[in-house]
């Protein structure tokens, strides 16, 4: 198998398999937090961060704790605690050391914890069998991708209040449909690059 | 300016819930409260695996058995759980659940494990289970928390299948991959198993419900 590079699957994660419009993860605070522009640049940017981060750490302590170890099985739940460990230990960090970055970024950290899409990406690059530079570009990509989806459809809502839409699809239906539409468009990138 | 941004994942909250007995909260969970339609949680999976009827039930199975399981336990030892750490002794409990179901899978199923992917392991980050232990199962006892993971794993696996049968018969034309008689006019529109048509299916049903319940207060500004 010839070894796709870090820049491929960088990309890839963007736009032809992007987690959100693709792989369906982290729809909840997709729907909850999709409200304002400003709301969702901040939790997209803590979601590439965490996602990078995270995605790293879960590869370093997979292949160099866990399979020599024998506790694969195991995987769900370290990596779930990783994930809330890494947080927990980010919110401290950024709370001694900026509290402008806190102020910005604070309040949406702990919702990371419960975002799909982070524990996702570190059960996506176990799957796949990434390498770790491919799965550094993985985590940044996917990333990126569910912060630019979460922008697109803030703007999509700011607008979207000021058209007749039919009373029983107001909120979450409408986003919904919205959703699927960007999707649609989304799809027009899948002849650019591919991974599986 | 922190402020004026609301806490943003209102809908993961855990919602008021009567306390009720045992019919009530088997109705509240299914129908009149559920989880996915109404309050919309969990919908990674709900839109992830519901390509495929099949795939449906066995993700609505998994949910029931771990609602069930972690509702169960998180009840039994809601008395000795000091409440800083219940959060992480949740879901640690939900994870074990999961395991147990994944390897079940693994062991049993390989075909069926191998198409649901990682969406397994990420039933420990759906809503709903946190929810239903957060908010139920910590003030309730064992066979009522029972009732209530029955009941909203219930809720979920119904609409699950809902969508998953739609998708599978407007996507393939077939169902349970047999293919329908009579109906060879009908051009499969492949639209529908792709993730456009995931959204848009799920997009209609909570339109429905929404339509059934009357109507709903403005969105939050």
């Amino acid at each position: 198998m010839t070894e796709t590079s870090a820049w491929v699957i960088f990309i890839a994660a963007i736009f032809t398999n992007n987690i959100l419009l693709t792989n369906f993860l982290g729809m909840c605070s997709f729907i909850a937090c999709s409200g304002q522009i400003r709301t969702s640049i901040g939790l997209g940017t803590a979601v590439i961060f965490v996602m990078t981060m995270t995605t790293m750490l879960n590869y370093v302590i997979y292949h160099f704790v866990l399979v020599p170890f024998g506790l694969v099985h195991l995987q769900f739940i370290v990596f779930i605690a990783v994930i809330a460990a890494f947080v927990q230990l980010v919110e401290m960090f950024v709370e001694r050391f900026s509290p402008r970055l806190y102020f910005a970024l604070g309040i949406f950290l702990p919702l990371i914890t419960v975002n799909c899409a982070i524990l996702g990406a570190s059960l996506f690059m176990i799957i796949r069998n990434y390498s770790f530079i491919q799965s550094v570009g993985f985590g940044l990509g996917a990333g990126i991708g569910w912060a630019v989806a979460i922008v697109m459809l803030a703007g999509l809502r700011q607008k979207m209040r000021y058209s007749n839409v039919p009373q029983p699809f107001q909120g979450v239906a409408i986003s919904m449909v919205v959703t699927g539409v960007l999707a649609m468009a989304f799809m027009g990138f899948a002849g650019m690059v591919s991974i599986q | 300016m922190a402020s004026d941004q609301q806490p943003a994942c209102v809908s993961c909250e855990p919602k008021g819930l009567c306390g009720g007995k045992g019919l009530l909260t088997l109705k509240e969970g299914a129908w009149a409260n559920n989880p996915l339609s109404i309050q919309v949680l969990g919908i990674c999976s709900a839109l992830a695996v519901t390509n495929r009827l099949e795939n449906s039930l066995v993700m609505g199975a998994a949910l029931i058995f771990v609602c069930v399981g972690s509702n169960l336990l998180v009840s039994l030892l809601r008395k000795h759980t000091p409440h800083r750490i219940r959060m992480i002794a949740e879901v640690a409990i939900i994870a074990t659940f999961v395991i147990l179901f994944d390897q079940f899978l693994k062991a049993f199923y390989w075909d069926m494990s191998k198409q649901l992917g990682p969406y397994v392991g990420l039933i420990i980050t759906n809503c709903i289970i946190m929810g239903r232990a957060e908010a139920f199962a910590l003030q309730n006892p064992p066979i009522l928390s029972i009732v209530d993971g029955v009941a909203n794993g219930l809720g979920y696996a119904a609409i699950l299948a809902i969508i998953g049968f739609f998708r599978e018969l407007l996507g393939t034309g077939e169902v349970m991959g047999h293919p329908v008689p009579f109906t060879d006019w009908y051009t499969p529109n492949q639209l529908m198993i792709l993730a456009p048509g995931a959204f848009f299916a799920l997009g209609i049903v909570i339109g429905i419900f929404n339509a059934f319940k009357g109507p709903e207060p403005e969105e939050k500004k």
